[in-house]
């Protein structure tokens, strides 16, 4: 584990890409095959399967210190992480083993076939032999989250330095539904013809958030436009009479969307689609609520199914006729895509995702201020000489969303934050008029700055009218303008409403309790936005 | 008839009914006994001050011309009907602990303290008491610190690598106590050290009281980094990112705190390194002093107040948070 955590503590030290890569590059070029291969699986997000639970870490890491459990469940807010929490709240281990990466992965893999007094056992020892730093990361390998500042992006880009391979070919070698159990290092990055796999989708390309006027893209005639859709991003692959459903996470959501299993029987293998997948009324997509009813769901009930039926809105198309044609202009693939898509039945769970024309940009922003009519967030700016490129690269693809949806409402509950923020007021619930009466309709815990958090945490101290554990009630006073991507219906709430991406966008010091908004205006908002 | 307790906690800061004065008051009052220097401890504004001799000469440069009077460590003081004496606390130099005794009864205001020997302040000394009021910055078990030898060493270390490759370390650490503390772990052979205005002022003063630290280069606007080879900067964290930091070209930013502990504060600060050092006592620090006061009635004040209290009272100690509503110390990562 030495190495590896190495590894971690030289990528973690430093804030500099230049400085990660390289320090990846160096382990990639010396460590055995089966740390590397694991490495390429933990750092694009694959982890062994969890032994043990996190209740049981808590205890066990309580016990093991000797301290009471409450302890440790009150530092480990102040720390943030529990993996972290853990390393640091027990003592130092007593004896220093070198055993690698692979030995512990393969420990841990083993303890899903014993008992538990076994597994105990066997994290308890794990602890008392692994430093501080890879006492951690042993516990990350258990708990998972496993994030370091290190993207997939930048892990294939030292991988490609070290074996000298092209970067966007390593991109798409590790793509896909493979596992460290099922392939080898030589396999997965250096065999001549990769597997084969059916299923391996192609790198994603992502926009970039357009914060400038669209005239600085220059000729409006370069650039196509359409909706931005308010969906999950999907890959349709159809390949040898199969199909698949990518995420843009990477995940396989193939049985989530059986209506897409319909594919195949319109279109032709050697087929691989980029596009929205949208809860779909037959004319309009559904509010974003509906599709969520459906993303949890691994298989999915019939009445789910006429109550939130799914498309592709489909926008390019990457594989035609079993070739890569992600090097072709846009316009291109594009035109391509039309002919595959056009003449398609109307309950094809196929569909166009609409181009917009325009010729001056004005036209453009007039018809981007109407988004929300045609339920989208904003508008897709594509240059149309462009090729599809993996990952986020600027200048090709541009978002342009909307401005957010605001409301001023008073601040009711503050809870501390996590972290460095442990000692600062920094969740807050937040309430809007109902008659006489403050009715709270959401939480927040961003956008503010750390020098308002602190004054807003002495404001709090002083003004607690009552404590429910970590929560307090405070006087009613504080006015905050929460900005919120989109708003819907939901009788969990008693505001009856709840919202997308709430966060504070300012503190209305000019604003007293009586100017904030009312129930009845979020309720107008639901009714033109919802 | 019950008697005033020794202590009382008011809304100016701690009192001594029986001597009539506050310790480290946080608003004006008539007479001060201050702890150490540092600004939340020795504020401006009192009518009279006592502190330890070896804090005097950072308090005047602090608080400018201010009625001062001083005492030695362990040195005995009469006021009103209390007893007042000063002993070591080993967080800064001159700092200390205030030893208040009213008819037999002993009460002790820690202040900051750590038990750690720095080599540059007056050691901790365990004073026995009836009551002990404790500082708790780092009251959690997860706070544990290593040896400063071996922090010295990581220091050093990476000094050399910014050496190697063509860097310029900026370390970053609070102006009084921590940079002089730093200054003698940095290793001279390695190359010079340039400090920031502030933390030079503070260093010029605790070398005219004889504290022995290496020569430093004070960062004027004559000084060109290029005419010191392999140097390494010392600053306030708050010069970091200034233009006075542009100066130095390509930098390694390190910073020395106990917050350092915790990973999401590394990130945050966004610092290329963190070296875990402090002037507070750690999690055993704290439990050992307590213990060694011999108190069984202890006021926590100072960080993680509520859930240091509970564990105190899990061991069977009559503890109780300091009421305060004073709630900047813990953020200030800086000063730990
Ligand atoms: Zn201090
Ligand atoms: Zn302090």
């Amino acid at each position: 584990m030495k190495d590896f955590a190495r590894l971690f503590t030289r990528i973690d030290q430093s804030t500099k890409t230049s400085v990660k890569v390289a320090a990846l590059a160096e382990y990639f070029a010396t460590a055995p095959d089966e740390d590397r291969l694991w490495t390429i699986a933990l750092f694009s997000g694959r982890r062994p399967r969890r032994a043990v639970t996190t209740t049981r870490l808590r205890e066990w890491a309580a016990e093991a210190a000797g301290y009471p459990l409450w302890l440790f469940e009150e530092a480990y807010p102040v720390v943030g992480d529990l993996a972290e929490t853990i390393a640091l709240f027990l003592p130092p281990g007593r004896s220093d083993s070198d055993r690698g990466l692979t030995h512990w992965i393969n420990m841990l893999r083993g303890l899903s076939h014993v008992d538990e007094p076994a597994r105990k056992a066997a994290v308890l020892a794990a602890w008392d032999e692994l430093d501080t730093t890879s006492r951690f990361l042993f516990n990350k390998l258990i708990t998972g989250g496993f994030r370091v500042g290190v993207s997939q992006k930048l892990m294939t880009r030292a991988l490609a330095q070290a074996t000298g391979r092209d970067e966007a070919e390593l991109a798409h070698r590790l793509m896909g539904a493979w596992s460290p159990d099922d392939t080898t290092f030589h396999a997965l990055i250096e065999a001549d013809d990769p597997t084969t796999d059916a299923s391996r989708p192609y790198p994603f390309c992502l926009a970039h958030g357009l914060d400038d006027a669209a005239q600085t893209l220059g000729a409006p005639e370069d650039w196509h436009a359409e909706w931005k859709w308010d969906g999950i991003r999907g890959q349709l692959i159809l390949r040898d009479g199969d199909h698949f459903v990518w995420s843009r996470g990477e995940e396989l959501m193939t049985d989530r969307f059986p209506e897409l299993a319909r594919a195949p029987d319109h279109l032709p293998p050697g087929t691989v689609i980029d596009g929205e997948i949208l809860a779909w009324d037959g004319a309009a997509p559904l509010p974003f609520a509906a599709l969520q009813k459906r993303i949890g769901r691994k298989t999915v009930p019939k009445s789910l199914l006429r109550e939130a039926p799914v498309i592709l809105q489909a926008y390019d198309l990457l594989e035609d006729g079993g070739r890569d044609i992600r090097a072709l202009p846009f316009d291109e693939r594009r035109a391509r895509l039309d002919r595959l898509i056009a003449p398609l039945p109307q309950d094809a769970p196929l569909r166009l995702s609409p181009s917009l024309t325009f010729t001056t940009w004005q036209t453009l922003t007039d018809a981007r201020a109407t988004a929300r009519d045609a339920r989208a967030e904003g508008l897709m700016l594509k240059r149309r000489a462009g090729p599809y490129l993996a990952g986020r690269k600027k200048g090709e693809w541009w978002k342009w969303k909307l401005d957010p949806l605001t409301i001023d409402a008073v601040m009711i509950y503050a809870q501390a934050g996590h972290g460095r923020r442990a000692n600062l007021y920094t969740d807050f619930t937040f309430a809007v008029w109902q008659g006489n009466d403050l009715v709270p309709f959401t939480k927040a815990y961003s956008g503010l700055t750390d020098a308002e958090f602190r004054k807003i945490t002495t404001w709090v101290k002083k003004n607690t009218l009552q404590r429910f554990g970590p929560v307090r009630q405070v006087r009613p006073e504080l006015v905050f303008e929460i900005a919120f991507e989109g708003i819907q219906q939901s009788p969990r709430h008693k505001s009856g409403v709840a919202l997308r991406f709430p966060r504070m966008a300012r503190w209305r010091h000019d604003k007293d309790l009586s100017q904030a908004n009312t129930l009845d205006d979020l309720k107008e908002m639901l009714r033109l936005y919802g | 008839m019950t008697r005033d307790p020794v202590l009382t906690f008011t809304p100016h800061g701690i009192h001594c009914p029986a001597g009539d004065f506050h310790i480290d008051p946080w608003r004006p009052v008539p007479r001060a006994l201050i702890t150490h220097g540092h600004s939340d401890h020795a504020r401006p504004g009192h009518g009279a001050y006592l502190a330890t001799d070896l804090a005097a000469p950072v308090l005047r440069h602090r608080l400018g011309d201010i009625a001062l009077e001083t005492v030695a460590y362990g040195e005995r003081r009469r006021i009103g009907g209390a007893t007042v004496s000063f002993h070591p606390a080993g967080h800064v130099p001159g700092s200390a602990q205030i030893r208040v005794e009213v008819g037999g009864e002993v009460w002790v205001v820690s202040g900051d303290y750590k038990l750690e020997d720095d080599g540059l302040s007056t050691p901790f000394e365990p004073v026995r008491a009836h009551a002990f009021v404790t500082e708790s910055t780092f009251g959690l078990p997860v706070f544990r610190w290593q040896k400063q030898a071996a922090i010295a060493a990581q220091i050093n270390g990476w000094w050399r690598d910014c050496v190697a490759s063509g860097s310029t370390p900026l370390l970053g650490a609070y102006a009084l106590g921590k940079a002089q503390r730093l200054l003698s772990l940095l290793d001279p052979g390695i190359g010079p050290i340039l400090t920031h205005g502030a933390v030079e002022a503070t260093t010029q003063i605790l070398r005219d009281q004889g504290l022995r630290l290496p020569a430093t280069v004070p960062v004027t606007a004559a000084v060109k980094i290029a005419d010191h080879p392999g140097a390494l900067v010392l600053a306030t964290p708050s010069a970091f990112g200034t233009p006075w930091a542009r100066k130095f070209g390509p930098v390694s930013t390190g910073f020395a705190s106990g917050w350092m502990q915790l990973r999401g504060v590394r990130r945050r600060r966004a610092a290329d390194r963190g070296f875990v050092i402090s002037d507070h006592a750690d999690w055993d620090g704290l439990n050992t002093a307590i213990h060694e006061t011999g108190a069984e009635k202890i006021f926590v004040t100072h960080g993680y107040t509520d859930i240091f209290t509970r564990w105190l009272r899990s061991r069977g100690l009559d503890a109780q948070v300091v009421p305060t509503e004073f709630a900047g110390e813990t953020l200030d990562e800086s000063a730990a």
